[in-house]
Formats: C-alpha cells, sequence, structure tokens
C-alpha cells in the first residue's frame, strides 16, 4: 500500500523539501544522512512505521545517470495501517558511514551488520558492527559492483594453518 | 573464527561459566549454522549465533543471472517450501516489468503457494516434534510432505527444486492428472492433520517442553522485524495474504491465525492452524479454476511461447527469438520495486533494481529466516540447554534463506 500523503507531509515539514517518487505503487523519499535519524524517529514514533521490513544497498557504479556512488534502501511498513514506505540514503566514497537505526528497530542489528560486510556501509552507533556472512579476515566487500563473480583468489587473505600449530 | 572474536565486548568476564559450541555440525540444528552458548551448569547465560557457513553468494549470482534463471537459485534459498520462492520471485519481476498476469496463472499460484505452505509447515511442526522426541508426528507429517512432493513432480518434474514460474506465467499449466492429485490430498490430508493434532496437542512431555519458552511479546515482535507465523503467535495480527491481497487472494474465504501467548507452543499452534487455513484456499482454488491461457499472450513478449507455437506460428516464432537472443528480451524500466508474498516462514520479499537488460542489476532477497536466526539469543537467554532445540525448531531456521 503506497505512503500515506500525511507521512510525506510530515516529512517535510520536520525535514525540508525531500525528493519523492512513486514507481509501481511504491512511494520512496530520498533523505540527507545528517537527518536520516530525525526522519526515522518522526517515522516510527509519529507516523506509526513499527516495523523496520529490510535495510539493504545498492552499488551504482556502473548505473545510467546515478549521481551517487552507493544507495542505501530502508523498507518500512506499519503493522496497523499497512502504510509502506522506502527511504533512501545517498552515500559517496570516502565518507561512507551512516547513523545506526538499531536504537529504534532492534531488527536493523543483522541488516545492518549484512550491509557492511556486504558494501562496507559503517553504521555509527551500532553496537556490534562486525561481518556476518563472510569470514572475518575477509578484505573485500564482495556485493561492490567492483567485485567479480569469479577470477579473484578468495583464499588469499586466509590465513594458514600449519597442523603442528592447529 | 576464534571465539574471542565472536565475544561481545560487553559480555562479563565469569569464569564458572561453560563455553558449548553448539554446531555447525550438530543434528539438531537439522542445517549449518553454529552457536556459542554461555552455560551456567544447564541454563544458557547467552546465545552468539555465528552464521554464514552456507554463504554462496545468491545474491551476487543474481546479478549476473537474468530474471527467468535466477528463479533456480531462489529454489535453493528456502528449500523446505522451494515453490513459494519461484512465486515471489517472479512476483517482483513482473511488478518491476510491470506484467499482469491471467487469472488463472493466479489461481494456479495460489494454488502451489499454499501447498507449499503445508509443505514448510509440515517440516516445521514435525522437527519441532523431532527435537522434543516426538518421532512418530514427525513420521506421520513426512508421510504427508511425500504426497506433496508426488504433486509437484507430476506438475513439473521436479520434487524438490521445481523452478516453477517464468516471467509472466509458469512452466507448464495443470493437467487433469496434477488437479486429480490435489483433490485427493485435500481430501485424505485433513485425517492426517487431525491425527498430528491427537499425537501432540494434549502430550504432556510435548507441551511441558513448549509452553512458556521462548517467549516473544507482541511489541519486541515487532521491533525485531519478526513476520509470519514467529509474528503471528505472538498477537501480531499482520499477514500479507488479507493486507496487501496479492495474486487471487482476495477471492478466498480464510481466516489469519494467530496467538497471544509468543512461545513456542503458541508458534508450533499457529502453523498447525494454518495448514488447515491453506487447505480451505486450495480446495476452493481447485474447484474454481479459471479456464483461458496460463500464460500471457504471445503479442505480450514476456512469457516464453510454448513449443507448439513456436513451431506452428509465426508470431510464436517471433516472441520465441525476441526473448531468446542475447541482444533482446524483456523491456526493463531503469527504476527498482520492491515486492513481499507472506511465505510459510514470513514475509519474502524481493527488491529489484532494472537496469534495462535482461539481468538484474541488483537482485536483494529479504530473508525471514536471517531475521528470525537475529532474535535467537533474545529467545534463549534464561533457558536451558535442552530448550536450544525447541525455540530453533519453532523459528524454523533454513540456514540455506539465513546464509544465501
Amino acid at each position: 500500500m503506497p505512503a500515506d500523503p500525511a507521512t510525506l507531509e510530515a516529512l517535510k515539514s520536520a525535514c525540508g523539501e525531500l525528493p519523492a517518487s512513486e514507481f509501481r505503487g511504491d512511494t520512496r523519499v530520498a533523505i540527507a544522512r545528517e537527518k536520516l535519524l530525525d526522519a526515522m524517529r518522526l517515522l516510527k514514533e509519529v507516523r506509526g512505521f513499527d516495523l523496520l521490513v529490510d535495510v539493504t544497498c545498492v552499488d551504482y557504479l556502473n548505473y545510467r545517470d546515478a549521481a551517487h556512488r552507493f544507495g542505501l534502501v530502508y523498507l518500512l511498513a506499519s503493522t496497523i495501517t499497512n502504510e509502506r514506505l522506502t527511504v533512501r540514503v545517498y552515500l559517496d566514497e570516502p565518507d561512507l558511514s551512516v547513523p545506526s537505526v538499531t536504537l529504534l528497530w532492534s531488527g536493523a542489528n543483522w541488516l545492518e551488520r549484512e550491509v557492511f560486510d556486504m558494501f562496507g556501509i559503517h553504521f555509527e552507533g551500532h553496537a556490534d558492527l562486525r561481518r556476518i556472512l563472510m569470514p572475518e579476515e575477509f578484505t573485500a566487500f564482495p556485493l561492490r559492483k567492483d567485485y567479480p563473480l569469479q577470477g579473484r583468489g578468495e583464499r588469499h587473505n586466509f590465513e594458514r594453518i600449519a597442523r603442528a600449530d592447529a | 573464527m576464534s571465539l574471542a572474536a565472536l565475544q561481545p565486548s560487553t559480555a562479563k568476564e565469569q569464569d564458572y561459566l561453560w563455553t558449548l559450541n553448539f554446531g555447525p555440525q550438530h543434528p539438531a540444528t537439522h542445517t549449518t549454522l553454529r552457536i556459542v552458548l554461555k552455560l551456567d551448569g544447564e541454563r544458557v547465560v547467552d546465545a552468539i549465533p555465528d552464521i554464514g557457513y552456507l554463504h554462496s553468494g545468491f545474491e551476487k549470482m543474481g546479478e549476473h543471472l537474468d530474471y527467468n534463471q535466477y528463479v533456480t537459485v531462489t529454489d535453493r534459498m528456502n528449500y523446505i517450501s522451494p515453490v513459494a520462492n519461484n512465486v515471489a520471485w517472479h512476483g517482483a519481476v513482473e511488478k518491476l516489468l510491470g506484467i499482469e498476469i491471467t487469472p488463472r496463472c493466479k489461481y494456479i499460484r495460489v494454488i502451489v503457494n499454499e501447498l507449499a505452505r503445508i509443505l514448510d509447515h509440515l517440516l516445521s511442526t514435525g522437527a519441532m516434534g523431532l527435537d522434543v522426541g516426538a518421532f512418530t508426528f514427525f513420521l506421520y507429517a513426512f508421510y504427508q510432505r511425500e504426497r506433496i512432493y508426488e504433486i509437484m513432480e507430476t506438475l513439473c518434474g521436479a520434487r524438490f527444486t521445481h523452478s516453477y514460474t517464468r516471467v509472466g506465467g509458469v512452466m507448464h499449466d495443470f493437467t487433469p492428472l496434477v488437479i486429480e492429485k490435489i483433490r485427493q490430498f485435500v481430501r485424505t490430508f485433513p485425517e492426517t492433520l487431525d491425527d498430528m493434532e491427537r499425537l501432540v496437542n494434549r502430550n504432556r512431555i510435548f507441551v511441558d517442553r513448549m509452553k512458556g519458552v521462548g517467549l516473544l511479546t507482541k511489541e519486541r515482535a515487532t521491533n525485531l522485524s519478526a513476520t509470519g507465523p514467529v509474528a503471528r503467535a505472538s498477537g501480531v495480527t499482520r499477514d500479507l495474504r488479507k493486507d496487501e491481497p496479492y495474486l487471487a487472494y482476495s477471492d478466498f474465504d480464510f481466516d489469519v491465525c494467530c496467538a497471544t501467548a509468543g512461545d513456542c507452543f503458541a508458534r508450533y499452534y499457529v502453523r498447525m492452524a494454518e495448514m488447515r487455513e491453506s487447505l480451505k484456499i486450495v480446495t476452493k482454488a481447485i474447484e474454481n479454476l479459471p479456464a483461458g491461457p496460463a500464460n500471457v499472450g504471445v503479442d505480450e513478449r514476456t512469457a516464453l511461447p510454448s513449443k507448439s507455437q513456436v513451431y506452428q506460428t509465426i508470431e510464436g516464432t517471433i516472441t520465441h527469438f525476441e526473448l531468446v537472443m542475447a541482444n533482446r528480451g524483456f523491456t526493463v524500466p531503469s527504476d527498482e520495486a520492491y515486492a513481499a508474498q507472506e511465505t510459510a516462514n514470513g514475509e519474502l520479499g524481493f527488491y529489484v533494481v532494472g537496469d534495462g537488460s535482461n539481468v538484474a542489476y541488483r537482485a536483494r532477497t529479504r530473508p525471514p529466516s536471517f531475521i528470525h536466526f537475529a532474535m535467537f539469543p533474545e529467545l534463549i537467554r534464561g533457558h536451558t540447554l535442552s530448550d536450544v532445540v525447541a525455540v530453533l525448531g519453532s523459528l524454523n531456521i533454513i540456514a540455506a534463506e539465513l546464509d544465501r
């Protein structure tokens, strides 16, 4: 269900003018990184978006007409009104950090860890930002577009343990 | 990964605590996942999940396989109910591409979706029983899973990895034999369901092991992004089939099954009740299956035409070539769409980014198992070691979907 126009109005009055768009019934807004936490708090506490459906990221490295390198995607929903809203935050290298929303939704914990693991986005204020799917020794961020599907020595950076030391 | 690396820095040093490594190869984890438990005697003080053993880059593969090819990978996510993933994936792709599927296809997808839900709930409740000692219960459940596998085998030739849907339709339409087999299953299944409920619903051992274990309140469930039976067992009434009716779900009369206790028994109970509702939907859908084609028309150039159309009509031949040639294919907008469906485990969504080519620029899965496993430490704290398997079973963690 697309977002209520009142939600967008509330967001605009709190954070100023926002680029909002609609595609196939999904309402999307782009929020500046500095205002993300305030906007999210407003959406959760005033507009009733109590469910953080997903946190993910898209790397727009080779994307046609893309203005930014990374686009974070927060999918929000309300379990009462079934309203849905997609919040986007655009990031550019070298400063890939964004405030964590774990204090608002505990469910963001692993979702943000996965984005960190796969894209190297740093979530400030996350209590336990470690790699989650890839091993701790891994140095690259595999879902970035400059990481190839195959051909790079995936095992080169692993610690070698001799049988005697094991 | 070393144990020290897993330890959150906030954990207090208590040297009398035992550290127990649960998994990654343990029969009760059912799949490959690892939990580091901190035990005070038999009581779990803390649990630190360590996942990623089955990570095989499904989302990266989604950026290199086209919209029809990737369906084979979605099979391998929640392999307990593969066809539900197929339907969810192509639901998202069709939303991005703006394709409206035929009424018959909607009904077919509803039927296979509900069969998949039964398939999944049979395994999760069965395994829950198995983990707490109800072996007969598990065998009853598996016997019925076999019947659904037979239906799926007749339908698409594969028992386990169905890859049944296609962009704009399905692989094969229902044949009279499939319809007959589904009718027969719908007739015989309630009896087994009754038997299963009689076996454990009032069984002292089962109830004692499940009741009051792994409590999740309604507020925490929503805050932790829980969906599906896990959330509904805590009193969240959200069911996408009712709240955002997709496919043909608005045509059917069914109840959303909820409980308020939020413990393992409630999660078991919700799943058992949902199977009866699924059965209602399948019964109604199979009798009211709309006539007409299962795939969108040849002129729309989205679904692959049948072989007889390719060989006997010029439109079929052209469509076939348009779709399979490397420099042609679907008309994809450079935009992004998220579509979610209520699968057995919860909200399974795909965030698909199109860039005009035949391959998704980004194919993000919203995996319910991953989100539910994140709440495991909170559910198990304070319970005994033997409750670990009960909680794990009630969350229905499928490691292939967990790690993707």
